[in-house]
């Protein structure tokens, strides 16, 4: 299983490096939602300051959708589905590989946010621990929840405009959690964050067990 | 002679409509057979039926020994599927595609290089993205996998379309190689003569339903 998911993820991370589109078009989309909220909301009265751990993560949250969608698109093209059907390749590794590769494109993308927060809004980054264990777990549950709602999708000719009014609801706790705990760690009380990354804990867990056991149906059916 | 296929009023649905209603069928291990008939027959869909990627819903299929209604995974570890898409992926080359493949199937890529430059996709081609290849190269690429895999069961749609009169003779001899190490091939085609002279039998689709029918060669006499 972790055979395949290596094999997996060294597949997709590889195909983003290759045609970039991570790097031109979903890098500059998160930094295009940050400029908008800087418009949106006064910066002179320290409200995107204030605001900043939410719209980080919604920043995240949207870029993520893009970047769930790119995963499955891949395998959308000229029968590449049915090529991983056909593969012999364990339906629990192809889970955790095309997690994995999402979760490494958004923990690098959240790195560049994070600078781009305390440019933009002006936000003090404290509390570094806590902020790089709910960029882990939340990560991971955006993409493993994220490619559970993808398979879904991949097989249906609406999926680009299906897939997030499934994703978003389903994400709604991670965005809920990790901002509650990003405010906790800025804040300097990183003990206040421990209920909510356990609440992250249990999310990732949740649909790691539901990928694992059920991606292979999810793959076959959908 | 064991059986490498034996289907038994199997039915595959596509949507509600029977795409194959009831289909007996026998391929001996070893034999090359042809599937032909009419556009929309069923032949693409018995292909893919048999590499499980279209579920019978009723019926007895046993292929290389496996229940596929019960054991999908075993029966495709054993096959392989050239079919009209090629599954490749376009940012990929030539060689990290067939190398996924490979690897994927739990293979060894030792026969990578020889393999492509059988199939003439050696040099410059080998580390060319397949998304700048063209349609004929493309299904070069695609057959590579199964080239090394060298799997018991070789399924083939349509392999000769798109490619050069040079192309067409490779395929033609990778079958016969085929069968001589003892390996079934299935060849969906309209070109009967080509893949006719290939087969030991010929196997007509025609609504869903498949009949024997004797090859181009055994109706004109020859062999």
């Amino acid at each position: 299983m972790w055979g395949d998911a290596a094999l997996v993820a060294g597949k997709d991370l590889r195909i983003e490096m290759r045609s970039k589109v991570g790097v031109n078009q979903v890098v500059p989309f998160a930094f295009v939602v940050l400029v908008l909220f800087a418009f949106a909301l006064d910066p002179d009265r320290g409200v995107l300051d204030r605001a900043a751990p939410g719209l980080f993560w919604v920043a995240v949250l949207l870029t993520s959708l893009l970047a769930i969608q790119r995963s499955f698109a891949l395998e959308a093209v000229d029968g590449s589905r049915d090529g991983l059907r056909l593969s012999g390749l364990d339906p629990a590794g192809i889970f955790l590989g095309k997690a994995l590769a999402v979760a490494v494109q958004l923990l690098v993308l959240e790195a560049l946010l994070l600078l781009g927060v305390a440019f933009l809004y002006g936000t003090a980054l404290r509390g570094f621990g806590v902020l790089v264990l709910t960029c882990v777990l939340a990560t991971a549950g955006l993409a493993g929840a994220g490619t559970v709602y993808g398979v879904m999708a991949a097989g249906l000719r609406v999926r680009e405009t299906l897939l997030p009014l499934l994703v978003l609801p389903v994400l709604a706790p991670v965005l809920l959690a990790a901002t509650r705990a990003f405010e906790a760690a800025l804040a300097g009380t990183p003990r206040a964050a421990t209920g909510w990354l356990g609440l992250l804990g249990c999310f990732v867990a949740l649909y790691t067990f539901v990928g694992v056991f059920g991606f292979g149906t999810l793959l076959e059916e959908a | 002679m064991s059986l490498a296929v034996h289907l038994r009023s199997a039915v595959c649905l596509l949507g509600r409509f029977p795409a194959l209603a009831g289909v007996d069928l026998d391929v001996r291990s070893g034999e090359v057979v042809l599937l032909a008939g009419p556009n929309g027959a069923g032949k693409t869909t018995l292909l893919r039926a048999l590499a499980g990627l279209v579920p019978m819903v009723d019926g007895t299929a046993i292929v290389l020994g496996h229940d596929l209604r019960r054991d999908r995974r075993s029966v495709r570890r054993q096959l392989g599927l050239v079919g009209h898409t090629t599954s490749l992926y376009d940012d990929l080359t030539v060689a990290d595609n067939v190398r996924f493949t490979v690897r994927a199937a739990g293979g060894s890529v030792d026969a990578l290089e020889s393999t492509l430059q059988s199939l003439g996709l050696a040099g410059r081609l080998r580390d060319v993205p397949v998304g700048r290849l063209s349609a004929g190269q493309r299904r070069r690429t695609a057959l590579a996998p199964l080239l090394i895999r060298d799997p018991e069961l070789w399924l083939l749609d349509e392999p000769h379309a798109g490619l050069d009169p040079e192309g067409r003779d490779l395929i033609d001899a990778l079958c016969s190689d085929a069968r001589r190490r003892g390996r079934t091939v299935m060849v969906a085609s309209h070109d009967l003569e080509r893949v006719g002279a290939l087969a030991d039998r010929q196997v007509t689709i025609a609504g869903g339903l498949a009949s024997l029918a004797p090859t181009p060669q055994e109706s004109s006499g020859v062999g």
